[in-house]
């Protein structure tokens, strides 16, 4: 086993045993904080793909973004109140999409897809680097996806506003 | 992969010494737990309810508008790299993009999204 190897797999086991606590622990801001070590490791497995922009990315949006999100929304709820009901129709709701995500990443790793786009430095050093040839793909091949991205993000901000200030 | 061998160490580093520092205390200082260390204060009115306080929707949605804001950011970083090479189409279709979530960004400002009261 070379050294990438057990790099990849400390970060992997790293990665899945926090995400195993996330749904074991009790209190459910202990599982919001064990998704920091799952963010991390997964960043840095994108950067021994040479990813490192989707690795920043994923540091600035999940880790920094998403995290603070899911936080506030512990903070506003009332936890107590909501843990132990109606669990039963949430297990069943996450355990299928759960299992609908897995039958997902199966099939891809089944037609061969993840093998094909794994790191191929001739192509990255072609346009420059990882941010060059991310910005090429992405604002020529595309570029319908990346404006309807946009939409997407104001449809979220709209909604945003709407739920949160309807009293206003 | 090896140039990041350096942020490998100094992350070791880090929690090494976190590690040790925990460890040192632990072996070094004197372990006396009685009920009074764990109480707030030890004279005073007993805790009533848990510290966890509810708070205001508005963080939430501080959080979201943020979020969404910083990956626009994010789609401008790999576009600042190539920008100069995709000349006239790069910039209109980056202006579509700053576009759309411009009127988003209108419509915070004047529903007050952004004014805290």
């Amino acid at each position: 086993m070379n050294a990438t190897a057990i790099v990849f797999y400390a970060l992997a086991g790293l990665a899945c045993a926090s995400a195993f606590m996330v749904i074991w622990s009790r209190n459910v801001m202990h599982s919001a904080l064990y998704l920091v070590p799952t963010f991390l490791s997964v960043a840095a497995i994108y950067v021994m793909l040479r990813a490192e922009f989707v690795a920043a990315v994923q540091v600035l949006v999940y880790a920094g973004g998403i995290l603070v999100l899911f936080l506030f929304v512990i903070m506003l709820v009332n936890v107590k109140a909501v843990q132990g009901a109606r669990l039963r129709l949430h297990g069943a709701v996450s355990g299928s999409i759960g299992a609908a995500s897995i039958a997902l990443l199966l099939s891809v790793y089944g037609r061969g897809r993840i093998l094909a786009a794994a790191p191929d430095g001739g192509k990255l050093t072609e346009f420059g680097g990882n941010l060059e040839t991310v910005g090429w793909v992405l604002y020529n091949e595309y570029l319908l996806p990346f404006e309807i991205a946009s939409l997407f993000l104001l449809v979220a901000m709209v909604g945003a506003i709407v739920l949160a200030r309807h009293k206003a | 992969m090896i140039d990041y061998l350096p942020i490998g160490l100094q992350l070791l580093a880090a929690a090494g010494l976190a590690f040790v520092i925990l460890l040192l205390s632990t072996l070094l200082g004197r372990p006396r737990h009685s009920h009074t260390d764990l109480s707030p204060y030890e004279c005073g009115i007993d805790p009533f309810e848990p510290a966890g306080k509810r708070y205001t929707v508005r963080f939430y949605m501080v959080a979201v508008l943020f979020i969404l804001f910083d990956i626009e950011t994010a789609f401008l970083y790999p576009w600042a790299m190539v920008f100069r090479d995709m000349g006239m189409t790069g910039f209109v279709e980056m202006a579509i993009f700053i576009a759309v979530l411009l009127v988003g960004f209108a419509y915070c400002w004047r529903r007050g999204a952004l004014d805290w009261d």
